[in-house]
Parts: C-alpha cells; structure tokens; sequence
C-alpha cells in the first residue's frame, strides 16, 4: 500500500518507462505472454493503484499488441480503472439480497461519514465507494469489497469501525479479521458433501479404468453440466477428445468456468473453499479422459480471497505427484493447472466470453459454431465445464456411472447445490438430489411466508406460490443453483428493477438489441419507479423483451428481461400500482428540466414550473 | 455431386460448402439487411440487422453456415418489424441528425431506415456527448454516429495491418478508439488512402473536402432504395466504394 | 375522396415549436392541392389563420422539437384538442437541428452568452415572467405527449405531406416509400 502511494504521487513526471518498472516483474512471470495481458493488467492496478496511460503503453510495447488493443481490454472490465481510484476502493455487492439486508443505507451512511459522493473519489484521494454486481455472498451479506478483498456480514457497527480505519489508513490487514470471515454454511449434505474424498484418489480411480472406459462410465452417469445449460458432459468430453488439434502447438485444454456471477449463486465458492481437492481431481482425470495436459481455472475476481489457498493446494499437489510430469506416475500423462483470475464481468461466465477473456482479450461471447470442443481457448479443442460438474465427474470416476444415475431423476442424474439465500432462516449450501420440490426446499431452509422465488439467479425463472410443487430438474425448473426466497413483505417490481440494472450493467455491448435493449429497459423500469410510468412502458418492456429473447448474441441479452416478464406475468398489481396513469407521461421530469434556467434567471414563478402548482395558475388541468 | 440448397423464403437459393445464409442470399441477389457485415471482411454478426428465421430458430445470417434443405425465412413482416426497432435502438443510441450529416444520402444506416420504413426513433432519444476528431489532415471523425459495426476496425486490422482503430468500454458505454495515447486520430499512421477510410457505413470516418462532391439528392441511396442495389452491395471492393462518398 | 370521408370538414391545426417553419413553407409547396385539401378541410389554430388557440380538431400537425416550457404548453394544448398528433419534420420527429446543443450545459450557455462573453458589461440572464424557460435538453415531441403519426425529412416534401395526408383523409393507413421518405 506504501509503495502504491508512492508512485501514486511520484509517478506522473517521469517518463512511461522509468516508472513503469514495476510492471518488469509481472511480465517476467508470465513470459510476456499476450495471453495473460488481463492477468499483467490486474496486477500492475494492484502494484500502481490504478490503470495509468503509461502502463497501456509500456504492456502495449512489452507484448507487441496495439495500444488500442490494451486499452481496450483494460476499460472493459469493472475492476480495471483507467483514472485515479481511492486508495480504498469499497465496493457494496448490489445484489437484492444484500438490498434486502439493507446495502442501501449502510452504503449511504459509510458515504456521509467520509465525506465522499457515491461513485467519486474523495478530495483527497483517500476512498471511493460505489455498487457492484453480486460477489457471491448472499448467505451472509450485505457484502462488500475493499480492495478487492471480500467482507462480509456489514452492519452499522462494522461500517462505522471501517470508516474510522479508513480514516487511520489502516492496512487491510490490521482489519479486524472476523471481518473477511467468510462462512460455508453448508445446511444440507448428500452424497457430495457428505463424503470424504482424499486429494488424487479420483485420478488414480480413473487412471484404473482407462480413458475410454472413464467416458463409458460418464456417459452412463448421464451427467449433465451444473453451470445452468445442463449440456450432456460425456459428449462435450467425447467431442474434444475426438477434435483434432490445430496448428502450431497441439494440445487440448480443460477449462474450469469459476466465474460464479449469476446473482445469488455462491455454492462454487463453497466448493472451491473446501473441495478444491475434489475439482482438481476432476480436472486432472478430465485431462486424463480427453488427452490435455494443461487446465485453467477461470475465477471471478470477486473471488480473489480465494486465490492464495487455491494456489498453495496446487503447489501442494505438484509436491505429490497428483499434478506435473508424469501425473500419479502414470507414463505419458502430464497435467498442470494454472489460475486465471477475472476482473469483474458477468458475461465472462458465457463459456466462449470466458475464453476470449482468457486468451487476455475483450469478455465478448464468440460466434457458434464454432464450439469450444473443437475451437476454444487459443483455437484448440476445450472442455469447458463448471466447477460442481468437474466435481461430479470425480465422483463419478469414484463410486461409477451407475451408481450416480441411481441418483436423482432419469433426464436429472445425481445431486445438485443450491444456494439458498433471501428471506429463509437458515441461508446457505443445500444439496439434494435432482427432483426435489420447491415445497420441500423451502420448509427445510424456513421459509415460512415465501411469496416468489428467483431460481437460477437473475436470467432464471421466478416462481411465483402456485408454482412451489414444482421439482428442481432440467425437465421442470432448471437451476444453476441460485434460489433466492422472497417473503409476502417484498416487492417484487424493486426484486425486477435490480436484475433490470444489473443486465444493463453487465451487457458486453458487442450486439445491438442487448446493448441498447438492456439499457431501455432500466429507463422504463426507473420511469415506473419514480411514479411517472403508464401502461406505455410496461407495453414496451414486452416489446423489448420479444426482441432480445430471439435476437441477442448470448444468453445474457436472451434472458435479460426474464425476470422482468415473469414478475409481469405473476406480481403485475405490483407494476401497476406504480403507474401514474394508463395514458401516457413525458420520458422526463419536465420541471426538473427547467431547473438549470430557474437557477440562471432566479425565477421561480408558476411560469417557470410544470406540476400541479403551475397549471392551476396557467388554467390548465392535467 | 447434387447442388445444395437453402428454401430462402420459398425460393430454392444454391450455396456451396463453408458459404453462410448471408453469403448464399448475396451470391443470388436476394437483399438481406445488414450493417456490421461486409463481403471483404470476416463476419462479425453484431447489428443483429440480418437475423432471420432458419429452420424456427433466429440466427444471424451473416455467420450462420448455410445447410442442405434449410428454410430461411428473410422479407417477412415478423422479421421487418424487429430490424426497424435494431434500427431505432440504433438511431436513439447515437446523434443521427441526417440534415447536418454530409453521408446523408450514402448512409447505410438512413437507407436501410428507408427500406423499412422507419418513420421514427420511437424510443427516447440518449443524446450522448461525444466529441469529434477534427485532429487528422485529411479525415474527420464523428463519433455521434458510431454505430460500433467494427468494419474499421477490421478494415484497419486485416487490409491495412495497422489497427488504427479498437472498441472501449462496455455495454451502453461501449465506444470506438483510436491507437494513441492521445486518443488524437493525427497522433496515429492512420491515412487516407487506407481500407479503413471507406468502409464507414455511415458518416463516422469522413474524408475532409469531399463531403459535397455529389450533392443531396443525387447520391446512392436517393437513386435507387438498398434493396434494389444487391449487385453492388455484394461487389463492394475498394474501388467500388471510393465513389461512395 | 368525399365519399370515404364524413362530410363535416376535417379541421386541421398546425404549429411550430422549436422549429424554423421549413416544415410549414414545405407544407404550402403543395401549392395549387391547398384548393382541393380546403374542400375537405378546415383550418383551425395554425400560422394560415392566426387563431390563437386550439379548438377541438380532428388533426394537428406538429413542427419542430420542444426546446422551451411554452412548447410544452403548446404541445399539451395541442393533444388535448387533436384526435390525432402528427410530428412534421425531423426536430419534431427527433429533436433536429436545436437538439444539436443538447451535449452543452443550459446554466453554461445562459452564463457566456449574457454574462461572461466578450463585450457584455454588467449582463444579465433574462427573467422577465413573460418569457418561456428554455429546458436543459431539446427532445421530440413523442417524448412529451402521445404521437399518432410521423412524417419525417427536413422538410418533408409538399409531395410527402400530400401523400401521407390524403392517405390519412381517405382512410389508409400513410406511408411513405423511396423517394417520399427521406430524412434529409
């Protein structure tokens, strides 16, 4: 943080080479590889405090790509600032469950004590407080993030403790560190959770079985993908093993897709926390299976916490022959895994939108075909799959495809994790198998007086009451594993208006109909907040929607109005209750508009007002 | 060997292996819209102009691979209906004031609001602030009527081998740059006899002291409507577009 | 055409907000029809016959864009008495050429131009009661009130406002095709 201020300070007179040394480390270790720019990018910010022109120009001349190219990398991802940012950045998660835990106000209040404007660095450089997209701890939220660093359970206590060793400029690290304590809150255990499976055992148990016979056994499991699309994992499997390589280096990736960004969705991190052992024996038989020898990690940036565990496992299991040349001794069979982290975008969770961002470039989903089994990352067939999936194919190579079919429903093998967040007693990890009620989901987690529930995160699908016998199965109501409970309390059109603001946020802007559609849609939504709305606009919501459901590139912009049409169709009164009339209003504040000219001619007579006031006077009526 | 086909809507369309709806459709002279695709350039499939109907299911045409015995539906009123809001969304996002627009006329975007019959941007307007680049001798850039297709960019990158040009930011916020630290288009080797000078469908990359040498009213697009300019659109190469304006 | 039409006269008003009255010249290009559109047509508020207010009408007509607060006035007047609004022209069909100040701030433009630009002494801003505010941004009218139709082009053509106002007098629902429909 010393040094950080210094160069802070120091940096700006000298010329972009003598100050752009520290960035010399960085590309040393990854070999000035253009691949890693988003990596080099992410830790230059956290050696310089901040993007500077400089350092685009310097990684710009180390990695031989145009500046442009940087530049344009370096502004697309939320985490990556290109101006001066506050020595403490304090990000609150914006999820609508950390709103229901009243984000809002804390936010606010930590604004008012330090004397800085929402989304502004304060006069003197010290802090800058703003909103993000769910960092995944809805279970134990409001969330926020400090530099990166990932804290939980904020109260008003902890805010105002915070403020005061911002003030100080305490390090992070004389924070109190029941501060970051980040819980599993594991609540329900099934096979998954429940067992105990020591590091490399998978590997050696698919080892034993031989490759052809480890994708028999995953083709009879019938596993499909945990990540929300429930692809069949033997085909995509079976797909890059039979891919040919392309030219230049042949080889054949297994990418672990952790970027856990769908809000409310948080069980990877538990997985990640305390079953890395299992993810990477699923990632190493993988690599056995489909015949790579490297695999990446692909971790939101939300979760960097995560990383310096994560990293000495590896190292751990380098040591122990479970990773390196050859793996469990096994002649021929040569794997190693390396972790790239994220920078804060949601789209990057799209498997080809995650392989662009991993080859250092722009987060922008890719045209298919083609796909990733045949083309991924750096144009050589990949296995994409996520994290709770890679899990699953070790247990699989464990215990067998037979047993994990007996598991769940005949289209929904197995066991899935629910993240289970929102207005229940006990928030947290459930496992179940595939099948499960909604009914039964909500009486185990206590929630007694549930009026909806968002399954899947925000591109989900909302249940509303009538809906609650239904069962947790791709053939019923598919989930990655977001089931964020809503009480009788709530408001469903606010739950609707968040998701609308975090799709517009998190819209890449590669496709017309999502870049401007997302954005559209937030307009309405706020003209409806402020009491200006009229069946106008809920007309033009569904018109957009129909739109963006068949035109957009990628799953993002397909499912951004989602929650808006589902709360629409199951809570419309609470739209409606909202408008001003069923005609029409201006698509502004009209006396808002005229607020510049009072001010310049100090007016303030009916003439120089809309409203109620002003039309009286004038003779008209509304 | 059979000849294959696609049903362009009903009507038998020959494509051979590796060609795209798009390409099929140009190749016999049927007009599909588009704006992000390019026969010169690799296809894109962003301004999601030319979706169309493939066996049910919207696609981009430009980057869907035409298949065998596929029925693509193009000129129906379903299809023209959503262009014409891409069309509004387009024109709402950006400052598209075509009486002080020395394209109008040339304009892909404004021909193609004609060809559907766009009679308005229906949506509130954004009036976003962006400056122009009047820096470059020989060619002015307006931002305000970017429509972020990339056909400079790639332009720049795969003809000229120079990329002058790159996108920022993200989502709304999503913007065209220029390889600079200045951000100054003079401060680049970027020039006017490059690919990437006439590949602008709308009026962004303006070639200075040329703007009126055709007049209004007489320019490509006041002649005949897009649609009935296939040929042309099909065979567009760097000569053919220099006298585009 | 009678017969399709009621045989009341249509009565017709027309305006200009935040426009240069191109639209209303381009409006009397259709020249020698203005006799046979005055068979079917009756004029109300409108620069033709200097009425002041809007009575009850069957069609108005719209130019220009709404840049201050008795446009709004004037719009709001308009719809209230119109059964159907029609834009005329590109500022009120997307603010036109006056929305070209809209990336300027208002209080920023008020202050150099009557009070810090070059040869003012002691200035100041207008405040006469009298004088509509300006609003910090132009906008078209749709962004106001309710629009029925929109003729775009700046101007439109005497032939596309005879077009589209035929189609409209005779029952079909107007458009305008290549060469009619222009926006320059």
């Amino acid at each position: 943080m010393a040094a950080c201020a210094e160069r802070f300070t120091g940096g700006l007179s000298m010329g972009a080479s003598s100050h752009c040394d520290y960035l010399d480390p960085i590309l040393n270790r990854y070999r000035h590889r253009p691949d890693c720019l988003l990596q080099m990018l992410r830790e230059g910010q956290e050696q310089f405090g901040y993007v500077h022109p400089d350092a685009i120009d310097y990684l710009s001349e180390k990695l031989k790509l145009p500046r442009a190219r940087v530049e344009g990398v370096a502004s697309f991802y939320s985490f990556l600032h290109l101006q001066p940012c506050g020595k403490y950045r304090v990000l609150f998660s914006d999820n609508i469950t950390d709103r229901m835990l009243g984000n809002q106000t804390l936010l606010e209040r930590m604004c008012r004590n330090l004397w800085v404007e929402r989304g502004k660095v304060s006069e003197d450089g010290l802090v800058s407080i703003d909103y993000t997209s769910c960092t995944g701890m809805c279970d134990q939220g409001p969330a926020v993030l400090v530099n990166g660093q990932a804290l939980t359970g904020m109260t008003t206590e902890r805010i105002d403790r915070i403020c005061e060793l911002i003030r100080a400029k305490a390090p992070l690290s004389e924070w109190p560190s029941a501060y970051f304590a980040v819980a599993d809150n594991i609540r329900r255990r099934d096979v998954l959770l429940s067992g105990d499976w020591p590091a490399g055992e998978a590997i050696r148990a698919a080892i034993a079985r031989g490759a052809v016979a480890m994708l028999a056994e995953l083709k009879l499991s019938n596993l499909r993908g945990r990540g929300g699309a429930g692809f069949t994992t033997h085909i995509k499997w079976e797909s890059a093993r039979e891919a040919p390589c392309h030219a230049g280096k042949p080889a054949r990736y297994i990418v672990c897709n952790a970027d856990e960004g769908e809000p409310g969705t948080f069980k990877d991190r538990v997985l990640l926390n305390s079953y890395a052992d299992l993810l990477f024996d699923g990632m190493t038989l993988a690599g056995f299976t489909v015949g790579a020898a490297k695999g990446l990690v692909y971790l939101r940036g939300e979760y960097h916490y995560l990383l310096p565990a994560l990293l000495a496992n590896l190292e751990q299991r380098r040591r122990n022959g479970l990773l390196g040349s050859p793996v469990c001794s096994q002649p021929g069979f040569d794997f190693d895994i390396e972790i790239h982290l994220g920078a804060g975008a949601y789209v990057c969770g799209e498997e080809s939108a995650l392989l662009e961002s991993l080859e250092g470039k722009r987060g922008v989903p890719r045209n298919r075909p083609p796909y990733p089994v045949t083309e991924g990352y750096l144009g050589q067939p990949t296995v994409v799959n996520n994290v709770e999936t890679l899990c699953k194919a070790a247990l699989i190579a464990l215990r067998g495809g037979a047993w994990f079919s007996g598991l769940g429903t005949k289209q929904s093998t197995g066991t899935k994790l629910l993240s289970i967040s929102g207005d229940v007693e006990n928030p947290g990890i459930y496992e179940y198998p595939f099948g499960i009620s909604v009914d039964q989901v909500l009486n185990d987690c206590g929630a007694g007086n549930a009026q909806a529930i968002q399954v899947s995160g925000a591109s989900g699908v909302c249940l509303a009451m009538h809906e609650f016998s239904r069962r947790i199965a791709f053939e019923d109501v598919p989930t990655a594993g977001a089931f964020m409970v809503f009480g009788a309390h709530r408001d469903m059109f606010e739950v609707a208006r968040n998701f609308a603001h975090f799709f517009a946020h998190e819209s890449c802007g590669f496709c017309t109909p999502c870049r401007v559609g997302t954005t559209l849609v937030v307009n309405c939504m706020d003209k409806i907040a402020n009491g200006h709305g009229t069946q106008f606009e809920i007309n033009e919501i569904f018109k957009i929607h129909r739109l963006l459901h068949v035109a957009s590139h990628c799953g993002l912009g397909q499912t951004a109005c989602n929650p808006i049409f589902d709360t629409l169709q199951k809570f419309r009164p609470a739209y409606e209750r909202r408008l001003r009339s069923l005609d029409f209003e201006p698509a502004f504040d009209l006396d808002q508009a005229l607020a510049a000219a009072r001010q310049m001619t100090g007016r303030d007579d009916p003439g120089a007002h809309f409203g109620l006031a002003a039309q009286e006077a004038l003779g008209e009526k509304a | 060997m059979k000849q294959t086909m696609i049903m362009l809507d009903g009507m038998p369309v020959p494509f051979t292996e590796g060609q795209t709806i798009m390409d099929a459709a140009m190749a016999a002279d049927v007009f599909i819209p588009h704006l992000c695709h390019h026969p010169e350039f690799k296809p894109q499939g962003s301004c999601k102009l030319c979706t169309v109907k493939a066996n049910g299911r919207y696609v981009s045409s430009c980057t869907m691979f035409a298949k065998d015995g596929m029925e693509v539906e193009n000129n129906t009123p379903d299809l023209n209906d959503k262009r014409r809001t891409l069309l509004q969304m387009l024109f709402v996002e950006g400052n598209h004031f075509c009486p002080s627009c020395e394209k109008s006329g040339n304009c892909m975007l404004q021909a193609l609001a004609y060809e559907l019959e766009m009679l308005t941007p229906h949506f509130d307007q954004f009036y976003p602030d962006r400056p122009l680049d009047a820096s470059h001798p020989d060619v002015l850039l307006d931002f305000n009527r970017c429509i972020l297709c990339e056909l400079c960019v790639r332009a720049s990158r795969d003809v000229d081998g120079k990329n002058v040009f790159a996108l920022a930011g993200r989502g709304i916020t999503k913007h065209l740059i220029v390889n600079a630290k200045s951000g100054r288009l003079a401060d680049t080797d970027f020039s006017r006899l490059d690919r990437a000078a006439h590949v602008c469908p709308v009026g962004v990359i303006l070639e200075k002291r040329q703007g009126f040498a055709v007049p209004i009213g007489k320019r490509l697009y006041d002649e005949k409507p897009i649609g009935q300019q296939m040929e042309r659109l099909a065979e567009r190469t760097t000569k053919v577009e220099d006298s585009d304006g | 055409m009678a017969e399709v039409v009621e045989k009341r006269k249509v009565r017709l008003a027309t305006t200009s907000l935040a426009g240069c009255f191109g639209c209303h010249m381009s409006f009397l290009d259709i020249d020698e029809r203005l006799f046979k559109l005055i068979e079917h047509v009756e004029f109300d508020r409108s620069p033709l016959t200097d009425i002041k207010h809007c009575g009850p009408c069957d069609i108005g007509l719209i130019e220009g864009g709404v840049c201050n607060a008795e446009n709004v006035h004037v719009l709001r007047e308009f719809r209230k008495n119109c059964k159907l609004l029609i834009a005329l022209g590109a500022c009120a069909v997307n603010g036109g050429l006056p929305a070209q100040r809209n990336h300027l701030d208002l209080g920023q433009c008020l202050q150099e131009v009557y009070l810090t630009g070059s040869g003012i002494v002691n200035g100041q801003v207008p405040n006469d009661p009298e004088l509509p505010l300006p609003l910090d941004k132009v906008r078209p009218i749709h962004e106001i009130v309710r629009i029925d139709y929109f003729i775009p082009g700046c101007p439109p053509s005497g032939d596309a406002i005879w077009k589209f106002l035929t189609d409209l007098l005779e029952g079909r629902t107007p458009r305008l095709g290549h060469p009619m429909l222009h926006f320059d």
